[in-house]
């Protein structure tokens, strides 16, 4: 299952946790990115805030988080190279999340709800 | 603003055609990016790109005291040109605070050209029109009768001499020639300047005729260019955005701008006062540039901190530079440490980076002198 945040970001579920990253949208939006700023294993993130930012050459832009829950992974190899978001933004996640309320998944977008936000 | 005012250049349907990424700038819907922001940054500094650069505001100042009277508004020296030639400066307010940074075009001993930023067009004509009283001067605003195109890199001399039919090549940096127009009180101005730090020019016209030449630029394979490449070129050839390195609370000379600024002129110029106050005393703060030893850029408003975490200052602008590959940003700081190679820190959202004062003008510009 894969649902979104109307500011783009996506999480995609698996048993109880989660991997968050950004859309196809909104990485060609952003144009090559140049740097992700994540946080690191073992911080709490809160559904609807903050965790983290992305930039590229023309912006920084915060990341939310679509669910609370834990930090379980950062995906170190954006570190070396943060390009990988522009090469395959739903295989490169960002970060990989304990999702501590599966109610919250409720409050987000489908896929269809998703694309038809975009159009 | 409300969307019902934001204007519109006379170019807005083409840039719409090509599909850019608009934006709301200054009170226009400008064109951010239409290839992407790298490929247009590059298309100036190896070949040539072309920006719409129509929401600019033109104003005309003539008659017999208008030397004495644009001497008295700008940092500059206007007695030091002839006719043909352009100057870069300031108006300053009393205080020495910066009002906008302008270019004055030399048109006769009784008339000059004034390109101020599109962002201060009515508080810069108030401000000059509050300074008039006692000057024989007519001052005519030309901000919606004139369109602008920058075309600039390495190849703009080339393209616009065969597109134009004018042969640029024997024309000097920062000089202009004034040509009849279709419109017999607007005529046509092509100057030697530019805001990328490579070789370009300026064209003023008509807003119809501005379009047509966009057309034939177009047709010659020039990249349009949107305001996205606009501030990474001016960024890395260290020159000052108004709002950013200048403001009301921003001088010349804290900026780095002091060449600009003729503190000896006889009659001096509104602001010299404090400006001298401000030289003979030191700048108490100052811009300059910052190499961030990070993979994070430093952006606008972003604190920066000594060695020991105090605040000191902060960004101004920055940008991971595409021509250089280096991680740079102009600051705003405290003048004890401006020093060339002083460790200082920025603060990046949750992170404090180390960063060194570096030389700001950190691309070596292109101009054809």
């Amino acid at each position: 299952m894969i649902k979104y945040l109307p500011t783009h970001e996506y999480i995609r579920v698996e048993g109880n946790e989660g991997y968050i990253g950004i859309s196809p949208f909104a990485a060609k939006e952003l144009g090559v990115v140049t740097y992700v700023d994540m946080p690191e294993e073992g911080d709490e993130v809160v559904a609807g805030e903050e965790f983290g930012a992305i930039e590229s050459r023309k912006a920084a832009s915060d990341l939310f988080s679509p669910v609370s829950g834990e930090v379980i992974e950062v995906n170190s190899a954006l570190e070396d190279d943060p390009t990988l978001v522009n090469a395959d933004p739903m295989k490169n996640w960002i970060i990989k999340v304990s999702i501590s309320d599966p109610a919250e998944l409720d409050a987000l977008m489908n896929e269809a709800a998703y694309e038809a936000s975009i159009k | 603003m409300e969307n019902s005012e934001i204007k519109k250049t006379c170019l807005h349907d083409r840039h719409t055609a090509l599909g850019a990424k608009m934006a709301p700038f200054a009170g226009f819907d400008m064109p951010i990016e239409y290839a992407g922001l790298d490929a247009e940054h590059q298309a100036v500094r190896t070949a040539v790109g072309v920006f719409d650069v129509s929401h600019m505001g033109e104003v005309i100042i003539e008659g017999p005291d208008a030397e004495r009277f644009v001497n008295h508004i700008f940092t500059n020296d206007v007695t030091a040109i002839s006719a043909g030639q352009i100057l870069y400066g300031m108006m300053t307010y009393e205080d020495g605070g910066t009002v906008d940074d302008l270019l004055v075009y030399k048109v006769a001993d009784d008339c000059y050209l004034l390109v101020i930023n599109a962002a201060n067009i009515d508080k810069d004509i108030e401000w000059i029109l509050s300074a008039a009283d006692g000057y024989n001067v007519a001052i005519t605003d030309l901000c919606d009768a004139y369109g602008e195109l920058a075309v600039q890199g390495p190849d703009a001399e080339r393209i616009l001499s065969a597109v134009t039919g004018v042969d640029l090549s024997q024309m000097g940096f920062y000089t202009f020639e004034m040509f009849d127009g279709e419109d017999a009180s607007l005529p046509v101005v092509i100057s030697r300047t530019g805001y990328t730090g490579e070789d370009g020019f300026e064209v003023y016209d008509t807003n119809e005729r501005i379009v047509e030449l966009w057309d034939a630029l177009m047709a010659s394979g020039v990249q349009p260019c949107g305001l996205g490449c606009r501030d990474t070129l001016r960024f890395e050839a260290g020159l000052p955005l108004y709002g950013d390195e200048l403001t009301a609370e921003i001088s010349p000379l804290e900026s780095g701008l002091g060449m600009f600024v003729k503190l000896d002129k006889p009659e001096g110029f509104i602001g010299s006062d404090a400006l001298k106050t401000q030289k003979e005393a030191g700048v108490k703060k100052k811009v300059v540039g910052l190499e961030i030893d990070s993979p994070a850029t430093a952006r606008h408003g972003f604190e920066v901190l000594d060695a020991e975490g105090v605040k000191v200052g902060e960004i101004t602008t920055g940008y991971r530079s595409l021509t250089l590959g280096r991680n740079l940003a102009m600051a705003l700081v405290d003048a004890r440490c401006a020093a060339l190679g002083t460790p200082l820190q920025v603060r990046i959202r949750k992170k404090t980076v180390p960063a060194t004062i570096v030389k700001k003008r950190f691309y070596t510009t292109r101009y054809k002198k």
